[in-house]
Order: C-alpha cells, then structure tokens, then sequence
C-alpha cells in the first residue's frame, strides 16, 4: 500500500465521487418512476454499445462509445416495452430478457474488442478507479475525470432545465400528455441520461456496480425528504459523503482492522459498500421514516397512556374517598406493572404530578389534579357524545372512551365541550368536572 | 341508434364529415381498440354548452377510454374528435382533466401546493420553473375546494378524499373551458362529496362543460343536466330527465350486446 497523496487518492475520490453524484440525480427519478431496475438493466446493456464502438473506430474514443451507449440505451428501453406489450410477461421479466442477452453479447464482443484497443474486459465490468490517475498527462487531469465531470455536469443541466417536466412526467404521465408535454419523450431523455452516465462512470465504478450509484442514494434520500428538490439535493450529497468514506475505508480500513497495510481492497466496491451502510443507518435513524424514531414514537405513546391511566385512577379513586390516599402497590398492579408502569410513575414524580402521602400511599398534586381533571372531563364527554349519537348499552361506553381519551387534543376537547354543552353528568351519572 | 352507423369502409370523405363547431366536444364516428380489440363501437356525440354531463355505464363499459380517447391519450381506430371544433392538439389549453385518483403513486414527495401547480404546467414554457403567479393560483385553488390549509401537506399524508380534491384544484387552474373527470367520487367521503358538487355547479355557472364519469346511479339525477349511457356503444344521451329511464338503463346494464361481443373478440382473434 502506497502512502496517502492527494495527488493520487484526490483524482480517485474525485473520479469517485463524480460518478456517485452523476449517476444520483437520473438515479432519483428511476427511484421515484418505480423502474430501478431500468437502471441496471442499462447498466449492462450498454456493453455491447461500447464493444462494438472499440470494435469499429479502434479506438477507446469518447464520442464513439457514449454514441453506442445512447443506442443500445434507448434499444433497451424500446425492446422492455415492446416485448411487455406483445411477449405478454411483466416488465421485469422484458427487462430480463433485454438485458441479460445484451450484456451476454457484450461479453462476447469486448473479449474481441480487447484484442484491438487496449482494454481489460474485467475493468469494463468492475472499474478500475485506483488507476485511474495513472493516466493523467504530467500535471494534468485523467481523462476518466474529464469524462465524468462532463457527465455530471450535463445531469445537473438536465434535472435544472427539464425539473418542471421530470416531476409531472414521473408523478402523472397521463396529465402531462395531455397537457402537450410529452411523458414518451421524457422517458426516452432519462434513459439516454442513464445510458451516457453508466458508460462515463463505468471506469470508475465498472457497468456492475453502478446500479449501487443509480439507485441506493436516492432510495436513502427519500426516507429523509419529502420534496422531490430536496431528495435530489440530499442524493448527491450522500453519493459524495459514500465515494469520500469508500475511499477512506478502502485505504484505511485494513490498518484499522489489524491487517497487513498491504492487503488492497478496491474503492469502487467499498464506495458501493457506503451507500449500502448509510442506507441502512438511515433507515434506522431517520427522523420521521427511522425504525428506531418509530419506535420511540411508540414506545413514548405507551408511556404516556400508562401514565394517563394511573392519573385517571387517582382522580376516580379521590372522587370517592377524598380523604384517603392510594396505595402505590395497588396504582403498580392496576397498570399491569413491569418497566413500563416503573417509568411511567417514575415520570410521574419527576413532573410533580403526585406526592408522597406516606406508608407507602400516594395522592394527585395540584398539578396532577388539572391534568387529571381534564383526561376525566374527556371521558366522560366522549361517553356522553357516543351515548348521544350511537344506540349503545351502557356498558359499550367505558371501553371506547378509555382509549380514545389518550388522543383528544385541546382543540378537540374544545369542539367536544361545545358541542355536548353543559352535560352535567356522564350516561353512568358521574359528574363531569369542570 | 345514433344515425350515422356506418362501417369502416363506407366511409364518408373527412371533409364531408359533419361536426358541430359550437360544441364543447363534438365525437364523430370513433372506434377505439386495445390491441385490435374494439371496446368503444361508433361513437357519434355532440355534448352541450355550459352543462354537466355524467357518463354512466357498467364496468368495462369503456367510459375512461371514451375519455382518453378525446384526450388523445389512447388512439382512435377511426374516427375524430372535435372540441369546439378543431382537433384536440390545437386546443389542448381548453381542457382539464382529472384522472383517477389511484392512476397516480401518492407517496411521491411532493406537497398539496406542488401537485396543484402542475395545472398550470401546459402554460408555462418549456424549461421555464412556474412562477409567483402560478403558485398564487394554485394556493386559490386549493382554497376554492376547501384545502386551504394543506398547501404544504405531503401528499401521501392527505385522506382520499383530500387527495380528490388536491386534483380537482389542478383543473381548477387550468382554467379550462372543457373538463374531463374520471370517477372524481369513487372512495369520497361525504364531505368531499359536497365540496365537488358545489364545485360542479360553480363551473357550470361560469359556462364550463363538465363531463364525468359516474359510477352511483342513485345521485345521477341530482348532479347532472345531461346523461350519456354507455355500453361499448352509446345507448342513449341527452337530458338526464328524459334520457335517465328505467328502459334506458335496463338496455345499458342488461347485458353486451351479443353480436358486439363476438365481433370484438372475433376481430382480436384473426387481427
């Protein structure tokens, strides 16, 4: 393993980090259109595209091979369509067909294509971005940087220009027609978009991995954002934030691991790696669509209503005996005890809501009371309104209003009080506090 | 029947074809097939100024593709469109459309306000974002149909019936002479229910024409000054008051039309 220098691993991570982004943004609406699989189908079909552009110009010219990438790119779009629509299977099994075929005969072809223009047909398919640099004139930029600067420049310039007509074409198709903006054409633009990014980044990250770029970003983006701009905003920068920490970990990561600094572990597949590891935290951590922020979210709902409970139960029971205060064994075994009943009384004392009566007994603060005061006015309110307007047997009202009060809001409470009025008395003949 | 039934190779010159060029939508002769299959047989029909016409038929009767079919959205076999009076193309800034609720995937990330703004999207050039002017409309929009305070919703977090009415606003700033609505009532809870209605009728006062595809029989009479039943072929238009009978709807529900049938699916067979 050489030593760090921005000189090399600078390029490696700008190749890197380019293509990620590039790929990003059409990665974005292949997400949103439900065809991600679009994009590895391209990825792979474009093979043969550049086979036979190194076969005829023998040479590995720029204009040539997205030339053939932007043909077999549109011909796999067509061909999924048209085999769907008369070989009467679904649209993955179309792109199936297609694709593997395609990719099969590229194989064929690169073998002999590696014959004339100096290619390894393994970088074609796996990249090869840790030599990419060597080829860069004295001082100068590599081509493979170049060639993808362009591409992420032209994305840019795509998804700003055409951004009005991408979101309706992907969200309505139908709408768009017929507002004389033409969904086919649009459709036809993104995959010669995929076409020409996978064949610039195939360098850095090989026809196979790209698929990683196209569509793991985005798909982490969206469990972050609900606006189509920001999702695309928050796709590059986690495609940049990956192609930076693969290059890290690649270059790094065997010293940290206690390995021989010798063992090389290739960059494009650990930044491939990344996107898969920030998905998978984000899936956990994200704030609204996280696993683990649903679970607090639940976790605090029980607590709550545990809480709520043994409010309900202190107020009722100090209805009856006002003079006398609750056993605390007692309020525990009414709430099914366990962690959840500890917290939640826990809770409960840290916020003041009751106090210590002694031997072991407890009562409602004033605080407690109003708080209580108001779940128990709820209640009864909503037994009232559900005796009012459904023809049910006392004993069906209890039932509905013990979970219902957990989730009546001021506002609603207010809407509830206007429109039951001065009720007085709940169907059971409690009172209805104030 | 309706009096122009002629077959495909009798067919009249095109200039001598005859259509109303007062009318909001002038159909003339159409046949529309899903892969050779026919499913809309000889369409003749002149829709009213200014009024709201339900489109009422059994399933599968062809009602969303009689639509899509003026919206140029699935080909003709034969016959042509007119809305007043000249192709759809040229005219596209006359109409409005509203699809089904479910053609489209609610959880795309966009708001209420996004959604409706797209309306005006046939108005603003190409690559050109939508302006101050066109959010302003569409925050009306969304007022007129009682949205007002979800502009900034996501849309997936919006009721069914809020997502009705989010694609009413669309058409709404349109600003549309002609709307097409496809089953703007299926799902709806009552609310909503009544926000279109009102809807309907203010468009009907400002001259619009409204024709919508409707599935509940029963409200047909209230919501609509004109009927057109359909089964494949149209078996009877005209105002729901007259048109709206027992006898009518018998012959629209009670069954195909057996020689239709069977020259459909012969003509898929050998096609």
């Amino acid at each position: 393993m050489m030593d760090w220098s921005w000189l090399i691993d600078g390029w490696i991570i700008a190749a890197g980090a380019g293509a990620a982004m590039a790929c990003a943004l059409p990665g974005t609406f292949l997400v949103l259109r439900k065809m991600s699989l679009m994009g590895d189908a391209i990825s792979h079909a474009v093979l043969p595209g550049l086979a036979i552009a190194f076969l005829v110009t023998h040479s590995r010219g720029v204009l040539p091979m997205f030339l053939g990438a932007v043909i077999v790119g549109v011909f796999t779009a067509v061909g999924t369509q048209v085999i769907t629509r008369y070989g009467k299977v679904e649209s993955g099994a179309a792109m199936g067909v297609v694709f593997s075929i395609l990719f099969a005969l590229g194989l064929v072809l690169i073998v002999q294509a590696a014959d004339h223009v100096d290619l390894d047909p393994g970088c074609v398919l796996y990249g090869n971005l840790s030599l990419i640099p060597l080829d860069a004139p004295e001082g100068g930029i590599p081509p493979a940087v170049i060639n993808i600067g362009l591409a992420l420049l032209l994305n840019i310039a795509f998804v700003c220009l055409f951004f009005k007509e991408l979101k309706i074409c992907s969200f309505d198709p139908q709408l768009a027609t017929t507002l004389g903006i033409n969904a086919n054409l649009m459709h036809y633009l993104l995959m010669i978009v995929v076409a020409v990014t996978t064949v610039a980044s195939f360098e850095a990250v090989g026809s196979i991995l790209v698929i990683a770029m196209l569509i793991v970003p985005p798909a982490t983006a969206r469990l972050l954002s609900d606006r189509l701009g920001m999702t695309l905003i928050l796709a590059v920068v986690i495609a940049a934030i990956s192609a930076v920490l693969g290059h890290v970990v690649a270059f790094r990561g065997p010293v940290w691991i206690g390995l021989d600094p010798s063992v090389s572990i290739e960059t494009a597949a650990m930044i491939a790696v990344m996107t898969g590891v920030i998905f998978f935290l984000t899936l956990l951590f994200a704030p609204r669509y996280g696993l683990v922020g649903r679970w607090y979210h639940r976790v605090k709902l029980a607590l709550q209503i545990v809480r709520e409970d043994m409010l309900g139960i202190l107020y009722r029971w100090g209805e009856r005996r006002p003079d006398e205060a609750f056993l605390k064994d007692d309020l525990m075994k009414a709430v099914g005890r366990g962690t959840l009943a500890r917290v939640a009384f826990g809770s409960l004392q840290r916020r003041r809501a009751i106090e210590n009566a002694g031997d072991n007994r407890i009562r409602l603060s004033t605080a407690g009371k109003d708080a209580a005061t108001k779940l128990v006015r709820d209640h009864r309110l909503w037994e009232g309104y559900l005796a009012t307007h459904f023809d049910l047997p006392l004993d069906h009202l209890h039932e509905p209003a013990e979970r219902v009060e957990h989730y009546i809001s001021d506002d609603l409470s207010q809407q509830l009080k206007e429109e039951m009025g001065d009720l007085g008395e709940d169907p059971h003949g409690r009172k209805i506090p104030d | 029947m309706t009096p122009s039934q002629t077959l495909p190779h009798d067919k009249v010159p095109q200039d001598a074809v005859h259509h109303d060029d007062d009318s909001p939508l002038s159909i003339h002769d159409m046949t529309v097939a899903y892969h050779r299959k026919p499913v809309l047989w000889d369409i003749d029909y002149a829709a009213p100024q200014g009024k709201l016409v339900g489109i009422v038929g059994p399933n599968g009767a062809g009602k969303s593709t009689l639509i899509k079919a003026c919206l140029d959205l699935v080909p003709c076999a034969s016959g042509s469109v007119r809305i007043y009076g000249k192709s759809y193309k040229e005219q596209r800034h006359m109409v409005g459309y509203v699809p089904q609720r479910e053609s489209v995937d609610w959880d795309f990330p966009a708001s209420a306000l996004d959604v409706v703004v797209m309306g005006r999207y046939g108005q603003i050039p190409w690559c050109f974002p939508p302006g101050k002017k066109d959010k302003d409309a569409a925050q009306h929009a969304l007022h007129q149909v009682g949205m007002g305070d979800y502009a900034n919703r996501q849309i997936s977090k919006l009721s069914g019936g809020q997502q009705q009415r989010v694609f009413l606003a669309r058409a709404l700033v349109q600003d549309a002479r002609v709307y097409f609505m496809d089953e703007p009532f299926a799902g709806v809870d009552a609310a909503t229910e009544s926000a279109i209605v009102t809807l309907l009728r203010q468009l009907r006062e400002r001259g619009r024409t409204v024709m919508v595809v409707h599935h509940d029989l029963q409200s047909v009479p209230e919501y609509f000054d004109e009927v057109l039943l359909l089964n494949m072929r149209i078996v009877a238009s005209g105002p729901t008051a007259s048109v709206f009978t027992e006898e009518n709807l018998q012959k629209t529900y009670g069954g195909r039309l057996t020689l239709l049938s069977e020259a459909a699916e012969a003509i898929a067979r050998n096609g």
